[in-house]
């Protein structure tokens, strides 16, 4: 969302606003994940995500979000979309269609975090690519662009014929925390819980029935693991069986900020650019003659310098920061992308975008919190990864972003 | 599912009401609401001695997703907040009509001209809610 873009208006649950993640909670009729069924038996509180209608807790989002930094926890991401790209030149079109470079991708089963770019360099998306053979890639992108994104790729593939496929026939679950590895690896025949295990960070790796990936979105180690529908109901309930816990689409908001993780569609979308949401590190500007759509956008913003930068915040105050809240800075104002309570730091986090001359880490910005300008210092994201604190919760050391 | 005391009145706007031996009104927020909230993280209590309006925005209670104001359901003065939300406030979700009460109000009018519901007619609201 474009900084000072007005906020829709709030939805009142009998009286109370309820936001989530920026997005208004609505009573409709969405899409359900195999796992539905399942979600309400284990009595899961249903709210819309992105069409979808998807468990936001199964009682405290808290607990589970701490189960997930100290233990382990899964949760149901089978609203992603995953597809399969093939073909003889689908490296050739990735090359051409991402902003990362799929040739970093060279030992089969390594997966690339990308966005994908119009040509004036907005982000149509964000998304992890997977190499699987040289004709073959496998692409997992987000629910709520899922319709733009395949009509996107699809235009451009047809023109280089790439063939692509939707994978609705698999689950997507995601097994989470320090004991997360060890509790699914349990449940694979013994060659395959050795491959599993023996997989390396952002690697994944087709293990029988099972894609099995070492990626998440909490900041914890883990997998996450594409089964076909069939399985879904059971892996889920084996893996409560072992102890992990049920974790809803809450936990993992929560989970994936203090990771300092973006999300798609309140820290970036197609009116910002990768380089002022903190996404710089994903942009392969080599080699020089790769010619990938949002390219010269890109660099025409990087030669005219200044612009927003995308930075973390933290609140001593007790209340708790929110997207679309203005940020006053030295240098002008900027907003807040993404801002909830940090389970594991009890106290407010953020991530904001502001003039890039105000993004100096240990400086002090106020943000316009009900009303009230409150005092944030600005951080270098992550907050917390590995269930460990990253930031200096009381520090006044001031460098530059 | 959500609990709803019979014995208890009820504001619109989701508080519940206990009228206590002596006059005065204790208030809090009910369990349909703060199942709508999650978990509460920080509470903010007016101060004792505050006269406050019917319908009157006095304390706000915040969850990991939202941030909401509670309604005075009647006028009168605050004669007591619980202190322990400060430190606790989940009391509110574990124990929404019980050690999460909000404040204790002496009411400067009796309660039942206030236009508060009993539990039947506020476990409807509710239910469409």
């Amino acid at each position: 969302m474009r900084c000072g873009a007005v906020p829709l208006p709030p939805f009142f649950v009998g009286g109370m606003v309820c936001w989530w993640n920026g997005r208004l909670l609505e009573n409709r009729l969405g899409l359900r994940t195999p796992l539905y069924d399942l979600h309400v038996a284990l009595g899961a509180r249903i709210v819309d995500f992105g069409g979808w209608d998807m468990p936001v807790n199964y009682g405290s989002q808290i607990e589970e979000h701490h189960a997930v930094r100290r233990a382990a926890g899964l949760f149901d991401v089978s609203h992603m979309c995953v597809l399969d790209l093939r073909g003889a030149r689908t490296r050739e079109f990735l090359r051409k269609l991402l902003a990362n470079d799929v040739l970093r991708l060279t030992q089969p089963g390594k997966a690339l975090y990308s966005c994908m770019l119009r040509e004036d360099g907005g982000i149509i998306d964000d998304l992890i690519v997977y190499y699987l053979d040289p004709t073959w890639f496998r692409m997992v992108v987000n629910a709520g662009t899922r319709d733009k994104d395949l009509a996107w790729i699809r235009a451009h593939a047809s023109e280089i014929g790439v063939e692509v496929q939707e994978r609705r026939e698999l689950a997507m679950i995601a097994v989470q925390g320090p004991q997360a590895r060890a509790h699914l690896a349990s449940l694979l025949a013994p060659p395959e819980a050795a491959a599993a295990l023996g997989l390396g960070a952002f690697c994944g790796a087709q293990l029988g029935a099972w894609f099995v990936a070492r990626t998440g979105y909490t900041g914890e180690d883990g997998f996450e693991v594409m089964v076909p529908v069939a399985d879904a109901t059971a892996l889920w309930q084996r893996l409560n069986e072992l102890g992990v816990r049920s974790c809803g689409l809450g936990a993992r908001d929560t989970l994936r900020l203090e990771a300092g993780m973006n999300l798609y569609g309140s820290d970036m979308d197609e009116s910002t650019q990768p380089l002022e949401s903190g996404l710089a590190w994903t942009v392969a500007f080599e080699p020089a003659e790769r010619r990938f759509i949002g390219r010269s956008a890109l660099e025409d913003l990087r030669a005219a310098g200044g612009g927003q930068s995308a930075i973390g915040l933290l609140l001593a105050d007790r209340a708790v920061m929110r997207s679309h809240q203005r940020v006053a800075t030295a240098a002008g104002d900027g907003c807040v992308t993404s801002g909830t309570f940090s389970p594991t730091l009890a106290r407010s986090i953020a991530l904001a975008r502001v003039p890039a001359a105000a993004a100096i880490v240990g400086g002090t910005v106020q943000v316009e919190v009900r009303g009230k300008l409150l005092d944030a210092r600005v951080v270098r994201p992550p907050f917390v990864r590995h269930g460990r604190v990253l930031v200096e919760l009381d520090g006044t050391v001031t460098a530059a972003y | 599912m959500e609990n709803v005391p019979a014995d208890l009145k009820y504001a619109r706007s989701h508080e519940w009401l206990r009228e206590q031996a002596g006059g005065d009104v204790e208030v809090g927020i009910s369990d349909h609401a703060q199942h709508a909230l999650g978990d509460l993280v920080f509470v903010e209590v007016p101060s004792v001695g505050r006269n406050l309006q019917q319908g009157e925005a006095f304390a706000v209670v915040e969850s990991v997703k939202a941030a909401s104001d509670v309604y005075a359901p009647v006028a009168g003065t605050v004669v007591a907040v619980n202190e322990a939300l400060a430190k606790t406030p989940e009391l509110i979700n574990q124990d929404p009509y019980g050690g999460g009460w909000i404040v204790r109000i002496k009411p400067s009018a009796a309660p039942a001209a206030a236009g508060l519901l009993d539990a039947r007619a506020y476990a409807t609201l509710a239910e469409s809610g």
